[in-house]
């Protein structure tokens, strides 16, 4: 099991290995925020368990629009700073002569890529990639951006057991949160199982619990499914 | 009302030592909606304190573009004294948040967050002296659980002279007939204090004395530091069974 540490906690004397959630003083490193700590030889960095989504390039994100402009849409993607999507990022041939409002208003959610932060911290969004669509339908829920990692797995292998087991959409966002698309019932099952992922995030041997978990559900829907048909 | 005699055999009114703390309880993470919290009792003084954030500043014109600007709100419940204190803020509790939110700024790492606010919000159920130090701690661990990037942990403690002997966290009676008090917050970082966040002085005590008493402050803080630590970790070994 990996070691808590709090901010201000000395977590190796050589600056050279000081990772993610780190900072040098002095030469020493020390810890920047609560989180776990994961040390090697040659590197060292607090796995945060807490805390709020920073935008970062190349992310994909969810976001709510929360005003139209003439040349793009304000773009909450909770975080501290509110991002914007020009016009001239959506795909030209997805624009067919609309307004900007009728393309996306005001509480409509994307899936967007983060394509650019400048040193104000003025994010700007871009939805020319493959992911990037306007979520028309399917569910979106959110969770703690921390546990982000945890529910996409090593390589994916989180995010690929919930598909294939499921048979459904997932799009996770690093800002915590997801957009779940397919079959209603499955759909409640995939919810839950975030859920408990989230939860549980810092423990061990979660993936084969989800699996279980999955499979336990799926055997109640059945059973119900047989039982409303006799 | 006639002043009572504070010491008595070498001891205090409520039978501790001249360098004992009151018992201590912080519980973490008892607000949902925060992205911190903590709830912290000292002796007789109860404490809630919250921390959201780092978030977007309203009004706009706050907003700071080289760095996140930090917002601290003490304020006392109305039923939190004796006699009932009028609600909102007044000349006492503007003056505490400001010395509270300046004991937090150079903790907070305040540059990686341009345009954001950090707003922590303290609230005092019940006082029983040294209200403003419980507070301080109490809002530290809620920092310390909403993940804000800090360089280290403020921990406070108040020191009083009472009759003529100096002592570790004055309780009410102690703090209103006594000679002196001086709440001290410090900066600790990996077991060891760096440096005075705070220091503020209601009396008289000579250089002396004040020396000891951060002495003795020093040594509370510690202790402090020690249980503030214990919660947080506690919330999360709680999880992982």
């Amino acid at each position: 099991m990996r070691k808590i540490v709090m901010p201000g906690d000395l977590i190796a004397k050589n600056p050279k290995v000081a990772g993610h959630g780190t900072y040098v003083e002095g030469g020493k490193v020390y810890a920047k925020y609560l989180g776990l700590l994961d040390k090697t030889d040659t590197s060292v960095r607090v796995i945060p368990l807490k805390g709020r989504y920073i935008p970062f390039p190349g992310d994909v994100v969810i976001g709510i629009v929360r005003e139209v402009t003439a040349n793009g849409w304000v773009v909450d993607i909770y975080s501290p700073y509110r991002a914007f999507l020009p016009i001239s990022e959506y795909p030209e041939n997805a624009i067919k002569n609309r307004k900007v409002n009728e393309i996306l208003d005001i509480g409509d959610a994307i899936i967007a890529k983060v394509l650019n932060i400048d040193p104000k911290m003025k994010v700007t969004l871009t939805m020319k990639d493959r992911v990037c669509k306007p979520v028309r339908v399917g569910r979106v829920i959110a969770i703690n951006p921390a546990r982000v990692p945890r529910v996409i797995g090593k390589k994916g292998s989180m995010i690929k057991l919930l598909k294939s087991e499921l048979g459904i959409q997932i799009v996770v966002g690093q800002n915590g949160l997801i957009w779940i698309n397919g079959d209603r019932k499955k759909v409640s099952i995939a919810e839950e199982a975030i859920y408990i992922i989230e939860e549980e995030a810092h423990t061990e041997g979660l993936t084969d619990r989800i699996t279980e978990f999955i499979k336990n559900k799926k055997g109640e829907d059945k059973n119900g499914e047989a039982k409303a048909d006799s | 009302m006639e002043k009572p005699k504070l010491i008595v055999d070498g001891k205090r009114l409520d039978g501790r030592g001249f360098e004992e703390l009151r018992p201590i309880k912080i519980e973490v993470g008892v607000l949902k909606r925060a992205d911190g919290s903590c709830y912290l009792e000292m002796g007789k003084n109860k404490i809630i304190a919250a921390v959201y954030g780092p978030r977007e500043v309203h009004p706009r014109h706050l907003q700071d573009p080289s760095k996140a600007v930090i917002r601290y709100r003490y304020n006392m419940a109305p039923f939190s004294v004796e006699e009932r204190k009028k609600p909102g803020p007044d000349r006492r509790s503007v003056e505490i948040s400001k010395v509270s939110r300046e004991a937090l700024e150079p903790v907070i790492m305040k540059e990686l967050f341009p345009r954001s606010g950090i707003d922590v919000f303290v609230e005092v159920l019940q006082a029983d002296a040294g209200t403003r130090t419980a507070c301080l701690n109490a809002a530290s661990v809620a920092l310390i659980d909403a993940g804000v990037m800090m360089k280290g942990i403020v921990t406070a403690v108040a020191v009083a002279k009472v009759d003529g002997q100096i002592v570790l966290d004055p309780m009410k009676e102690e703090d209103f007939y006594g000679e002196a008090d001086m709440p001290v917050a410090f900066l600790i970082r990996n077991d060891q204090i760096e440096s005075i966040a705070l220091l503020q002085m209601d009396g008289r005590m000579t250089v002396e004395e004040v020396k000891k008493g951060i002495e003795l402050a020093k040594k509370g803080a510690m202790e402090i530091y020690r249980m503030q630590r214990e919660a947080v970790m506690k919330k999360y070994v709680k999880e992982e069974e």
